[in-house]
């Protein structure tokens, strides 16, 4: 279509809405935001005549991609220390892209200008395509891939894993509580803007450098239907920035979605990128470079801060701290640390690190084998079943985490631990950030002023609680993570399939109690709590044995 | 591929490709012929790719879901509580889409339709098909066709992109974005339809559809259905509503029963073409909905209660669908060749709507017969 024929077809498009005179369109999802002084926007809309056929082209792109793949034997040559961590990413991310579809209809109710509706009713049907896109990849990996379990079960883990419900924020977060929260500032404005690039970019990247290339294939298209994502939402920022009423909320959601996006993401992607590589070339980038690129550069700096001059407060604080966390106070190998730590309640194997591993940390993150080298030494040496129990059961100089309340990612920087009596309850949190946003941003009143429609924290957020005081071999078998001989375990804490001794079953978990930290910080009197709190804070874990 | 060892020019550094072995069938262990989703019973022996991509991806406490919804609204659970329709489901998981909707699919089909209108509007402007339009048939087009295509984006953007959130499991929201999307395209491409026919040589007014909707007598009542549609903030009833009465009583009697019948004999082969594709997505979204509402009706506990309340909803919403079918009756008389009486076709559209009642296992309403 040439540009006038597309002006016309715009402007045409635009003729399909009208003032309705006999009722208005239910307001199922409310907001406390509000839009009555909202400039008239009038993006360009897209015309579904080139949106099918141009999706369709990328859909025939990818399907090309799958079958040369398959024909190319690809999985001779993709590292099973990549592809394990997939069973834990490709069991979330279905949800969220779902989710982001649910989301669109909210956007819609609380956004009264129908100049925008089209451009959101278009992203729900690109995320009804990211997520089947995506299931279908899994599916793949799970016929072709030498191990199969935990791609087997991928859902039912994903509902019932204490990482799967720290994924499931990014999703709930987008569909639950105020509508401009969700579906404006958590999904788009931050975590759609800011994240999509790490998760959709630089993580497949990874993936290509370990013998991959269908995750780069996919996720570049999902990616591809971003750009258009990004601008709704910076549309409906814009018209909320115009009243305002709505700043301290906008503030309050900067800091929410943006804290939170951070703990979630970057534990996630960091430790993916991190720890389920096997490329180690000093010039590869670490993911703390890659963050600094897309994220601090590109988002913090050319997205977000452009937006003072409309008078909105960006959390620069927050973004400072969330960089220190990830190279000063080590989060993402933290993350790690606790996902091999707790790999008895994985469904994915997680290879050990070796020396080579060991140098490429300590030229990317100096410091980091005095933290980190002797436990990962440690998780090497107790691999094997029979002589030793699993790493968590055993003494190496690791203190188990409390979970954070909020982002229920366990508050591994120690020091920065929160402890605090809300509804009644003792909580922990990872940082002051999460502790605000259980105590002060997710409550019916923000600052004086009535926030009826924000959202509650809600469900059994600590997944320990729901096995408190069980035999883990108990445990496992409720959780079904093991495989189709009914004994030996999905989770490894290596690689090897070569020999059956290797691999720890039901049996080896035996006599191995599980506790929650957080039933056991409620029972403690108010002397064992401060003291203990005390100690959890200066314990360095660093392990000595 | 890249591991072909040519030297670069500058020093440039790539990852090693290495060979891992790590194929299906490399070696034998517990779970390694373990290839299928295994959390699901599929509806036959081995699962669709349907089935595969979409059952259970979005958890529920129903199913596996274990530390409950971790986000709540300010006034109630999150999540996609049961209780936000009236209808009652011993399992909502058991609904499967007929039409086995995904990605692939979606775009396929959707991208199918639009070349072939694409095609056949560009045949039209080339033979000038345009030209042997009579005037009334243009002004026809113009006002009614023009006024239809409101509803059509209405209920895209208002009813079925809004139902996708509210209803509990990923299949029956997936089926609902997919008719979402033909609704959006459909509306689409009457517009641009509309807007070719302003640029042909023809005498077409392309705004006289914004009167017709807004004012005209003949469409004031189904713009009032549309609209309260849309402030229907039960899901299922608002599916219901939709795709079982309206698009029965008002949909099909103005697509089918009147555009695809009366077209040709006024000169005009292009109509036909684009409100056929309209037709054929509600012959697959009727399909879905079939389905969906047959499951309610025979369900074990819950079938008499949904019955009685599929009735209510009759009660209210085929009085109001009969009043805006009734309403358009005098545009039949519009054309200059009028091959169809307002009272056959709604004779028809009356019949397919008593059909689909049966199918589902409902009675028609006495309201149909006053
Ligand atoms: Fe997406
Ligand atoms: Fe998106
Ligand atoms: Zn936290």
């Amino acid at each position: 279509m040439s540009r006038q024929s597309l002006t016309k077809a715009h402007a045409k498009i635009s003729e399909l809405t009208w003032e309705p005179t006999f009722a208005t369109p239910a307001t199922r999802f409310g907001t406390d935001y509000t839009f009555e002084k909202a400039p008239k926007k009038d993006p360009l809309k897209q015309i579904m005549r080139s949106y099918f056929p141009m999706e369709e082209e990328k859909d025939n792109r990818v399907f090309g991609a799958m079958d040369g793949a398959i024909r190319g034997n690809m999985f001779r040559q993709v590292q099973q220390r990549w592809l394990e961590w997939q069973k834990l990413f490709l069991s979330i991310i279905p949800f969220p892209e779902i989710s982001a579809a649910r989301a669109m209809p909210m956007a819609i109710d609380a956004v009264p200008n129908p100049e925008i509706h089209n451009g959101l009713a278009v992203q729900m049907i690109d995320e009804v395509r990211h997520s089947t896109i995506q299931m279908n990849l899994k599916k793949l990996y799970m016929n072709n891939y030498i191990d199969p379990a935990g791609f087997d079960m991928t859902e039912k883990a994903f509902a019932n894993n204490y990482a799967g419900t720290i994924g499931r924020q990014f999703g709930e977060g987008f569909i639950t509580g105020d509508a401009i929260t969700a579906s404006n500032i958590y999904l788009t404005v931050v975590a759609e803007t800011a994240f999509t690039n790490t998760l959709f970019v630089a993580m497949p990247d990874e993936a290509a450098a370990n013998g991959d290339y269908l995750l780069p294939t996919v996720f570049h298209s999902v990616q591809s239907d971003e750009s258009r994502h990004i601008s709704n939402g910076y549309s409906i920022l814009l018209m909320a920035l115009a009243d305002e009423r709505n700043r301290p909320l906008l503030e309050r959601d900067l800091r929410y979605a943006w804290w939170n996006n951070h703990c979630v993401v970057d534990a996630a992607i960091g430790t993916f990128i991190e720890y389920g590589t096997k490329d180690r070339r000093k010039d590869r980038e670490s993911y703390a470079e890659m963050w600094r690129r897309w994220i601090y550069d590109d988002y913090y700096r050319s997205y977000l801060l452009p937006l003072e001059k409309y008078g909105l407060v960006i959390p620069h604080d927050l973004v400072e701290e969330a960089w220190n966390r990830i190279t000063n106070k080590f989060y993402v190998h933290e993350t790690a640390r606790f996902f091999a730590t707790g790999w008895l309640a994985n469904y994915w194997r997680i290879d050990p690190m070796t020396d080579t591993d060991f140098e490429w940390f300590e030229d990317k993150y100096p410091g980091w084998y005095s933290r980190f080298g002797k436990w990962w030494e440690a998780y090497n040496r107790l691999r094997y079943p029979g002589k030793n129990k699993p790493i968590a059961f055993e003494d190496v100089g690791y203190e188990y985490p409390h979970r954070c309340w909020t982002c229920m990612v366990p508050c591994m920087i120690r020091e920065d631990m929160v402890m605090e009596k809300v509804d009644g309850q003792w909580r922990t949190y990872c940082s002051e950030t999460c502790a605000w946003t259980d105590i002060k941003a997710f409550r019916p009143e923000y600052e004086g002023r009535d926030t009826p429609n924000m959202g509650r924290l809600t469900g059994h957020r600590e997944w320990e609680t729901l096995h408190h005081n069980k035999d883990y071999s108990e445990i496992i078998q409720d959780l079904g993570y093991v495989r189709d001989d009914g004994k030996t375990l999905i989770p490894q804490p290596h690689l090897e399939l070569d020999d059956p001794k290797k691999l720890w079953t039901v049996d080896d978990m035996k006599g191995n109690v599980f506790m929650s930290p957080n039933i056991l910080l409620n029972e403690m009197t108010d002397d064992e709590r401060a003291a203990w709190a005390t100690a959890y804070r200066a314990n360095d874990n660093i392990c000595r044995v | 591929m890249a591991d072909s060892p040519v030297a670069a020019p500058t020093k440039r550094s790539f990852p090693r490709v290495e060979f891992t072995d790590s194929e299906a069938g490399a070696l034998e262990f517990p779970s390694s012929k373990s290839r299928t989703y295994n959390y699901f019973k599929p509806a036959k022996l081995r699962a669709t790719v349907y089935e595969d991509v979409t059952v259970d991806v979005q958890p529920d406490p129903d199913r596996y879901l274990t530390q409950g919804w971790i986000y709540g609204f300010g006034d109630g659970p999150g999540g996609y509580p049961h209780d936000w329709t009236a209808a009652k489901s011993s399992n909502w998981h058991q609904f499967l889409d007929p039409n086995e909707e995904w990605e692939q699919t979606i775009f396929r089909n959707n991208a199918a339709v639009v070349r072939q209108i694409n095609l056949c509007l560009e045949n039209a402007k080339r033979a000038n098909a345009y030209d042997h339009w009579n005037a009334p048939w243009s002004k026809f087009v113009a006002q009614n066709l023009g006024a239809w295509m409101h509803a059509e984006n209405g209920l895209a953007l208002h009813v079925f992109t809004s139902i996708q959130r509210s209803c509990p499991s990923n299949m029956i929201n997936n089926a609902v974005a997919v008719n979402a999307a033909h609704k959006m395209r459909f509306a689409q491409e009457l517009a641009l339809f509309n807007l070719d026919l302003s640029e042909s040589h023809l005498e077409f007014d392309g705004s006289a559809h914004k009167e017709a909707w807004q004012n005209g007598s003949e469409w004031q009542p189904t713009r009032k259905v549309v609209e309260e549609l849309t402030a229907t903030g039960d899901w299922c009833e608002l599916l219901f509503a939709t795709n079982v009465v309206f698009e029965q009583l008002v949909g099909q009697l103005f697509r089918s029963e009147l555009m695809m019948q009366v077209s040709a004999r006024n000169g005009d082969y292009i109509t036909p073409t684009i409100v056929g594709a309209g037709e054929n997505d509600y012959n697959r979204d009727s399909s879905y909905t079939r389905v969906l509402f047959q499951l309610l009706v025979q369900d074990e506990k819950f079938g008499a209660s949904n019955k009685e309340l599929f009735g209510t909803w009759m009660t209210k919403w085929v009085p109001r669908c009969l009043d805006a079918a009734n309403a358009m009756q005098p545009i039949w008389s519009q054309p200059a060749d009028k091959v169809r009486t307002y009272a056959e076709s709604f004779q028809s559209a009356k019949e397919k709507f008593t059909q689909m009642l049966e199918e589902i296992g409902l009675d028609a309403p006495k309201e149909l017969n006053q």
